[in-house]
């Protein structure tokens, strides 16, 4: 993917080896190390991984909000071409919550819970357009109301953030970030707190929105079922690297890395039920304990000497690639 | 698991390999952390923890071996000599002993009697800090475990407490009761027991809300132990910090009281009744009489407050900042 | 006191009927009060609004679970599943009804032997952190209620215990650190350990796997499933994860709103879903096999439990509702053998 970059506007978001790291009593760690993602206007990639694979501070690295004591250390990170790490502080802010939101687990960390949701709303608006008239304004944050799912928008407007329930909250985050039009929306694990009716409700209302308005949107999750309902793209992430990326019915199907093949055994399957899961043994090693070589060698199954090499992501095919010394192929394949 | 094993002795002999790959793999052990050593350690490590933990290790020290430290006695009215009265700091004695802080109107050694009036003031707020903290955690237990109309009485008797001012209470009770250590100790302990009865309630009430409290109860473990051995050590870091800030409070509430001369007895002076000794002299430009004694209190009030401070930090991270 | 137990036991010994439920669930119900405490009393004898709010947590709940059986809850935020999950451990009491354990009342009970029959019921917690005492070393946190109810005699102790940690996969030599030391799933497997330390019958499981990893719910899963073979053991699993349930389940029991709305075995559940509510969720479960679907969701939020709807609780979300399902409950009826729905539906032919 890294090959075919003609013009700058091909891409809605592009990161070109972004490393963050955090620093600690015995230095710098990597979170993050040279991961490359790129994502087309319109386009719903997922970025899967479990607790310490580094989705979510990838996530955080683009909106430009890791705090100390991490940071963002390497590599680019092109919104519509334009470098993010580069930019001034003032331009960033210009452009979260314009050109880029983000939707967190809890929407609590987008909602302030002493305000009403027309002040918050309006104010989104205003910060990035601060002559726009306040009825017009009014009335763009009733229709994005309208828009995720909100009865009695008009009415609801008026009301503070303790007044919703947990899925009428997300609809109010995602509403929130849906207002200036982005051309990229992060999410990061949206619907995890929230029932499967609901669940289920958002993430249709997602798809739609993202399809009509051509928002380019990155859902961070662990649940690969998700992933499989609403991406087109995935990439899969293990302990701070992507290992695997491609069209998700090309990874689901046919996973290249045992660590996506793994992943993808251990969800119980409709057909077999009270059987053994497959279960990759072990667990996601700490930060500051990684293993040499490929990382998830020490849980590999198919684990062989020259794992201990350092190993980079190559492409295997026009869209897919891997990071892996001896990635799976058809005949290794266990149904 | 077939393919796995196949896999691996398609490439030699699988002990081999999982050897090297566990040799390239070792990382140290972790080394086992503690909550309440790695908060003293902590403390320690922050420049102004440490400023307060000298401070207060070596006033502790000081009052703890005053009889050893100090050059004279100076409840020994033998010793002193009342032509000594009142000599600047550094004046020698007619025995040829050097007062280095003066002496009082009395003809007191002021060090020597700065550190026997230390070692009374940190024991009476230490004993007051100490009885009241276990008065206010039962009161407190009590409260939380039993709920209902037992925790309304004790916690509106905390809130009366709480409402009159603490100096007003230890007056009043003073008055009645007389003077002596022991029986401002009683009064300190009064004002004081409400302050760690509502601290205690409080976190045990979230301690008793969290899961590992329900998983005592379906292990059929009995109340006793659920809240004794559960619910109590858990409370200890907030209580710890309260305990500390309390100390302070109850050693300055202490020379307050001795300053106003319903504390201790003439005979056994603390920190305040050496301060208020020297009041009387402070327009004739004996400073030193009151001063020493002040630079004293206010060194181990700072001195516990930087420690409680720290302490809170670290031992409640929702403070932080 | 020992009589008695000795009795009971005998009873259960001899008792002809083999096919009696290792746990009767009769007519549970569980209302959370607000009492009013002095103040507000006072207040109300001043005039003020008196403001009791009652919310049926579980609304008059039946249903068995036999030796060896894994019965799963399902259910969304607010259907009551955890409630009745703790009543069913022993945590909480029911308002009304009763639970029968090997055919004794224990709810009611009191003394030596209700404590004798709720060792045998334990309870593994959603979040594996928080349910272990932080100040305990974790063979602390296994071995005190085993010690405590003298489950095995003091000098066998620490093997009892060295074995159930083996069994859990957490290595023994690890017995003097603290809970933060290890990973999520290890601390769930030192929950499970103090739960089979002391030998139970049923294990009721609130969300245990939701907080882990995909690659580690995996792993606790079949941890359950070998203990099972191992121990005879029953489980009420207790969760919001479908596939999970589905997949470890011999029978389902689906709850809305406080009340069950179906029950039956896993196989005809899931193939003849009976209630339009069971028919919503199960499509609503996204699964690796669904592929960039578009969902036909089902409306509305679900209500809260404070002001639950009139008559069937579904009835504002459901596509079929009709004039009697805002006035009158649907009572559980069998819809085929094993399985029982609660929907007027069904009474329509």
């Amino acid at each position: 993917m890294t090959t075919n970059m003609t013009s700058r506007s091909d891409y809605a978001l592009e990161l070109r080896g972004l490393e963050t790291v955090f620093d600690g009593d015995k230095g710098a760690v990597a979170a993050v190390r040279n991961v490359n993602l790129a994502i087309k206007p319109g386009e719903i990639v997922g970025l899967v991984g479990e607790s310490g694979s580094g989705k979510s501070v990838t996530g955080l690295s683009i909106m430009g909000l890791i705090d100390r004591p991490g940071r963002v250390s390497k590599g680019e990170i092109l919104l519509n071409g334009e470098d993010l790490r580069k930019v001034s502080a003032k331009r960033l802010r210009s452009l979260r919550g314009d050109r880029m939101a983000m939707i967190f687990q809890d929407p609590m960390m987008t909602l302030n819970p002493v305000l009403r949701i027309d002040t918050q709303m309006i104010e989104a608006i205003t910060a990035h357009d601060p002559r726009i008239d306040k009825t017009v304004a009014r009335n763009r944050c009733r229709d994005a109301l309208g828009m995720v799912g909100i009865p009695d928008p008009e009415e609801r407007l008026y009301a503070y953030p303790h007044q919703f329930s947990g899925g009428m909250r997300q609809r109010v985050a995602i509403a929130i970030a849906m207002l200036n039009n982005p051309d990229l929306i992060i999410a990061d694990e949206p619907t995890t707190a929230l029932d499967v009716t609901i669940q289920a409700q958002i993430i249709a209302e997602m798809q739609k929105l993202c399809k009509e308005r051509g928002t380019a949107l990155i859902w961070i999750t662990h649940d690969l079922t998700v992933v499989a309902e609403l991406t087109q793209r995935v990439y899969v992430m293990y302990a701070g690297s992507v290992v695997e990326e491609g069209p998700l019915d090309d990874v689901l199907d046919n996973p290249l890395h045992p660590y996506t093949q793994g992943l993808i055994r251990s969800i119980p399957a409709d057909n077999d039920p009270g059987s053994r899961l497959f279960q990759i043994p072990g667990m996601t090693p700490p930060i500051d304990r990684m293993p040499k070589g490929c990382r998830f060698h020490p849980r590999c199954p198919y684990v062989q000497l020259d794992c201990l090499n350092d190993i980079e992501l190559t492409q295997t095919s026009a869209a897919r690639s891997v990071r892996c010394a001896h990635p799976i192929n058809q005949g290794e394949q266990v149904s | 698991m077939t393919d796995m094993t196949s896999n691996m002795n398609a490439s030699g002999s699988s002990e081999d390999l999982a050897a090297q790959i566990a040799a390239a793999n070792s990382f140290p052990p972790e080394p086992p952390a503690r909550p309440i050593r790695s908060a003293i350690k902590r403390v320690l490590t922050d420049p102004l923890g440490l400023v307060g933990t000298v401070i207060v290790v070596v006033m502790l020290l000081a009052a703890l071996f005053a009889h050893w430290i100090a050059p004279q006695n100076p409840y020994d009215l033998a010793v002193l000599d009342i032509l000594d009265n009142r000599l600047p700091p550094g004046s020698e004695s007619f025995s040829g002993m050097t007062y280095w802080l003066g002496t009082d109107d009395q003809g007191r050694d002021l060090y020597s009697a700065i550190l026997y009036g230390l070692r009374t003031s940190i024991f009476v707020g230490i004993a007051s800090a100490g009885i009241a903290l276990v008065i206010g955690s039962v009161m407190g237990l009590i409260s939380a475990y039993f709920g209902g109309r037992t925790d309304t009485l004790v916690m509106r008797l905390v809130d009366i407490q709480l409402s009159f001012p603490p100096i007003l209470v230890a007056l009043i009770l003073l008055a009645i009761l007389g003077q002596g250590v022991d029986k401002i100790i009683v009064a300190l302990v009064v004002t004081q027991w409400a302050y760690y009865a509502r601290t205690v309630r409080g976190a045990a009430l979230v301690e008793r809300g969290r899961t590992y409290v329900d998983a005592a109860r379906c292990l059929a473990l009995p109340s006793r132990m659920v809240t004794m051995n559960h619910i109590l050590p858990n409370c200890l870091p907030p209580l710890i910090v309260v305990a500390t800030m309390r100390v302070a409070y109850a050693v300055s509430l202490e020379a307050t009281l001795s300053f106003l001369g319903i504390g201790l007895p003439v005979t056994e002076p603390s920190l305040g009744l050496l301060i208020s000794n020297g009041n009387k002299y402070m327009l004739s430009g004996d400073w030193w009489i009151s001063v020493f004694p002040g630079v004293a209190l206010l060194l181990l009030i700072v001195g516990i407050n930087l420690v409680g401070d720290r302490l809170r930090d670290v031992l409640n991270p929702k403070f932080k900042d | 006191m020992i009589s008695n137990s000795e009795k009971q036991e005998a009873q259960v010994k001899a008792s002809p009927d083999q096919q009696a439920p290792l746990l009767e669930i009769d007519h549970v119900t569980r209302r959370f009060e607000r009492k009013p405490d002095f103040a507000a009393k006072l207040a109300a004898r001043l005039g003020a609004p008196i403001n009791r709010r009652t919310v049926h947590a579980v609304d008059d709940a039946s249903f068995a679970i036999h030796q060896r059986e894994v019965v799963g809850l399902v259910g969304e935020s607010g259907c009551g599943k955890s409630t009745l999950g703790r009543i069913v451990a022993g945590i909480d009491d029911p308002t009304e009804g009763r639970i029968l354990y090997r055919g004794q009342d224990v709810a009611h009970a009191s003394g030596e032997a209700t404590r004798k029959f709720h060792l045998k019921i334990q309870m593994i917690f959603q979040d594996p952190l928080d349910s272990l005492n932080p100040r305990y070393r974790i063979g602390k946190s296994v071995s005190e209620a085993a010690r405590y109810h003298k489950v095995v005699p003091e000098e066998q102790m620490a093997e009892h215990i060295e074995k159930v940690l083996l069994q859990c996969g957490v290595d023994p030599t690890t017995q003097n650190r603290f809970p933060h030391q290890f990973s999520g799933g290890q601390r769930q497997r030192i929950g499970i350990a103090r739960a089979l330390a002391l030998r139970p019958d049923l294990v009721v499981c609130d969300e245990a796997v939701a907080s882990l990893d995909v690659s580690i719910q995996a792993q606790i899963i079949n941890l359950f499933m070998d203990l099972r073979d191992e121990y005879d053991l029953a489980y009420l699993f207790v969760s919001h994860d479908i596939g999970v349930v589905r997949h470890i389940s011999d029978r389902v029991v689906v709850m809305y709103l406080g009340r069950i709305v179906e029950q039956g075995t896993t196989a005809e559940l899931f193939a003849k879903p009976n209630h339009p509510y069971t028919q919503a969720l199960l499509s609503e479960v996204p699964s690796l096999k669904r592929r960039h679907s578009s969902f036909h969701t089902i409306k509305g939020e679900i209500p809260s439990p404070l002001k639950p709807p009139s008559g069937c609780h579904f009835h504002p979300r459901c596509p079929h509702a009709m004039e009697r399902c805002k006035l009158e409950r649907p009572m559980l009826k069998a819809v085929a053998s094993g399985h029982m729905s609660a929907c007027h539906l069904n009474d329509e032919g």
